[in-house]
């Protein structure tokens, strides 16, 4: 600790100086140069390829970064999500980054609370400039919690006064010492308060899943739009809790809400399209679900952090389950505006009272792509309630995800509830599976055939293994051939030498590669261009490959001079 | 570090690492003509290995050390001309420092992997007409075309753009050509990124053989 905080203190004092940077991104080039750039502006980088991953370093230990950079496009989980999530919980400034800069898209980053949108490619000046949105978010708190005090005051002394005059009197003034207080702040925000506001990192509110649903709990008595940080408060009545806590949570919460109601709208709009939906649910969602529960169950899901608080909260055993739920089901879908399926939820809620909700958090946050827990996600929406609360945003040393809802479906039969849905979740996971396994099938035909290729070189697999793959897939190359004029020629050129090329595709590379697989490396290690030797093997065989085709000689007679003055 | 396995019995200033490496450097010392499918067209460029009187090539003798530089930015140039390379590549090159000496290399290899999975990927999605997935071919391009933008390869990125309004419309030929087209890029960029490296290495050779004892 003791070293943690004299390096938290040399950080502070240097600042932007050792930034602690989380980059999120799938693609590893820009991973790696992304990291170089940050480490020559003196931050501290650390990197990550997967979101899940990311947001599990987040929440082991929550101050452990001051900024978090993501890309848009990711396989495992979307950025928008990641960044969400990481708003939420952690309160970090978060930026985007994409290829694609549309403005739909770069409004949609702001709009879930980015903090700054980059296209790629992206310049090193771009991420010298990113310590501002870290101090700006500190500066902002502080403000926030001054802004708050003076309010306060104003209110109180407002209501104090009976005349009406003297309260006018009193708000001018009031407002003139507010200003005056503010500049003063603003003059005196020197490194001394930085130094404070950083080093003492005014106590991070964790959202627990408990707080968060007490949150809702008051949000809810009170009246969405009669609400106040103030009233919700005094309704939470959490100790150490301060206002500008709430504030800055309800904040987020609306904006949160506002999106939700949105996404239905949109999707209510356009039948069954999800914007944000992965391509594993789609391909899992046609069925025993009609498509616009399944849509609903998808925007249950992303409320699932109040509900599953609200249902937790309740610690309700098996015969209140059914007429809390659907009290619950009903004030959520009024609050969301939710309109479109309260029906069918409903139902397939009373089908399931006892599924795990062990499974929806982890699964959510900790989902590997499976299609499984993203199929017992739909199902599964609604918490057991026999099952002591734990703090789902935080629990993260579940083990495994895969196997468990299995187990969990077999442990619900026990209790003679969900037969059908047993069979019919079963059902639809053998489906499944045969799903994974053809559209596996076509990969690992091609991957077989390039692990039979002994080659290390890249290139040269590439183009070997297009020519196997030509060659057993010919039925498919024959409707192909007249469109791709290098198959062809790989297909059919493989020992021949290869003289008349056009010249203008540039060819010769691509033959002296496939030549160079044909003649034989024999397993040569062309990818350590480390190596000179290597480097001097690989320039030999291509003079005799392309010495042979090439259509330029070396004509030795051409300089005479040059040959003498050279040759010493 | 290489060795000079020249005729004469002259003490090595480098060595080399792999048994293989004095029959190659004796083969490419015995070549009279350089790499000219280089020049296609630049027939001005004397691009030639000459030996000396020594049987040392010259630029072993670290008199020729100022061509490599000569070289590399004449390709460079090239790349650029073409639009092939844009400045991100110089931005990436700036990168690399005394830490880091590899890392441009690194940072390639990385994107020659990575693209070359991609390029597989996308050809395995075109082969069937019927059930082929034109939104996952857009996601892979979407990747390709971020991986190309971090290391300044405009041309490749330039053709995954036209490539991605071919797989919006899910026209399933001109995907095809338009692979086709993709793949003859990024082998052409491949190529030339590698010719890059080669003359690299040789330059980093030259500059290090700065005395030879025959000639002092």
């Amino acid at each position: 600790m003791q070293m943690e905080s004299s390096s938290a203190s040399s950080r502070v004092e240097s600042f932007p100086i050792g930034l602690r940077v989380l980059v999120v991104d799938d693609d590893l080039t820009w991973l790696k140069i992304l990291e170089k750039m940050l480490r020559k502006c003196s931050y501290d980088v650390t990197t990550c390829c997967k979101a899940r991953v990311a947001l599990d370093l987040l929440r082991e230990r929550k101050d452990r970064f001051d900024i978090v950079i993501s890309d848009v496009n990711m396989p495992d989980m979307d950025g928008f999500k990641l960044l969400e999530h990481v708003g939420l919980e952690m309160d970090l400034p978060v930026i985007m980054m994409s290829v694609d800069g549309e403005t739909s898209r770069v409004m949609k980053g702001v709009q879930h609370g980015a903090c700054d949108y980059l296209l790629k490619p992206i310049r090193m000046k771009e991420l010298r400039n990113i310590w501002q949105h870290v101090y700006r978010k500190r500066i902002h708190e502080v403000k926030d919690m001054e802004i708050h005090d003076i309010n306060d005051d104003i209110h109180i002394l407002r209501s104090g006064f009976e005349n009406f005059d003297d309260r006018l009197f009193m708000s001018t003034s009031e407002m003139i010492s507010l200003r005056k207080r503010k500049d003063v702040d603003t003059r005196d925000f020197s490194d001394q308060d930085l130094y404070d506001s950083a080093t003492v990192k005014k106590a991070r509110v964790v959202w627990s899943v408990d707080l968060h649903q007490k949150f809702v709990n008051a949000v809810d008595q009170i009246g969405f739009d009669k609400v106040g940080p103030k009233k919700i408060l005094d309704m939470m009545n959490v100790p150490g809790l301060t206002r500008e806590n709430i504030a800055s949570h309800l904040q987020k919460y609306r904006m949160y809400l506002c999106r939700i109601q949105k996404q239905n709208e949109a999707r209510d709009f356009t039948g069954n399209k999800q914007p944000d939906h992965s391509p594993e649910d789609h391909s899992v969602n046609p069925g025993i679900q009609n498509p616009r529960t399944s849509g609903g169950h998808k925007s249950q899901n992303i409320q699932g952090l109040d509900m599953i608080d609200d249902f937790q909260e309740s610690e309700l055993n098996k015969q209140d389950v059914l007429p809390e739920k659907n009290k619950k089901e009903d004030v959520h879908s009024q609050k969301a505006n939710n309109s479109p399926q309260p029906g069918p939820p409903l139902h397939l809620e009373a089908m399931l009272p006892h599924s795990d909700h062990k499974q929806v958090y982890p699964s959510m946050s900790k989902q590997k792509g499976w299609h499984e827990s993203v199929l017992l996600r739909q199902f599964m929406q609604y918490p057991k309630h026999d099952h002591e609360p734990f703090s789902l945003l935080e629990d993260h040393s579940h083990p495994t995800q895969t196997q468990e809802p299995l187990v969990s479906i077999s442990s619900n039969e026990k209790e003679g509830t969900e037969f059908n849905i047993k069979a019919s979740v079963v059902n639809r996971k053998d489906r499944h599976m045969k799903i994974i396994s053809t559209t596996a099938y076509a990969d690992d035909s091609v991957s077989t055939q390039m692990e039979q290729v002994n080659s290390k070189e890249f290139g040269a697999t590439y183009e070997h293994n297009k020519l196997i793959s030509s060659k057993e897939q010919h039925y498919e190359q024959s409707r192909v051939h007249d469109l791709i004029p290098p198959s062809i020629y790989l297909n059919t050129k493989n020992e021949v030498d290869l003289i008349a090329l056009p010249e203008d595709l540039n060819l010769p590379y691509l033959q002296g590669f496939g030549c160079v697989e044909n003649v034989g490396f024999n397993g040569m290690e062309l990818h350590q261009y480390n190596s000179c030797a290597s480097l001097a093997e690989l320039q030999n065989n291509w003079y005799d490959e392309i010495e042979l085709n090439c259509e330029y000689w070396y004509d030795p007679l051409e300089y005479p001079l040059l040959d003498e003055c050279l040759f010493a | 570090m290489a060795s000079i396995p020249g005729p004469d019995a002259c003490p090595p200033t480098v060595r080399l690492n792999y048994p293989t490496a004095k029959l190659s450097l004796f083969l490419l010392l015995s070549l009279s003509s350089g790499p000219h499918y280089l020049i296609k067209k630049d027939r001005e460029r004397k691009h030639r290995k000459p030996a000396s009187k020594t049987g040392l090539p010259v630029w072993m003798l670290g008199m020729g050390a100022g061509r490599w530089e000569e070289d590399m930015s004449h390709l460079l140039a090239l790349l650029f001309r073409q639009g092939v390379l844009d400045e991100h590549f110089m931005q990436l090159q700036q990168l690399q420092d005394e830490s880091s000496p590899n890392f441009v290399l690194e940072v390639i290899s990385i994107y020659f992997r990575e693209s070359e999975k991609l390029l597989r990927n996308i050809r395995t999605l075109l082969l069937d007409r019927e059930c082929t997935d034109y939104r996952k071919i857009g996601v892979y391009l979407n990747h390709l075309m971020g991986s190309s933008s971090s290391i300044g390869a405009n041309l490749v990125r330039n053709v995954c753009v036209a490539f991605r309004a071919a797989s919006e419309h899910c026209n399933w030929a001109g995907c095809l050509r338009s692979l086709a087209v993709l793949e003859h890029e990024y082998c052409y960029l491949k190529n030339k990124l590698h010719e890059l490296f080669q003359i690299e290495q040789q330059r980093v050779l030259a500059a290090g053989v700065r005395y030879h004892p025959l000639l002092q």
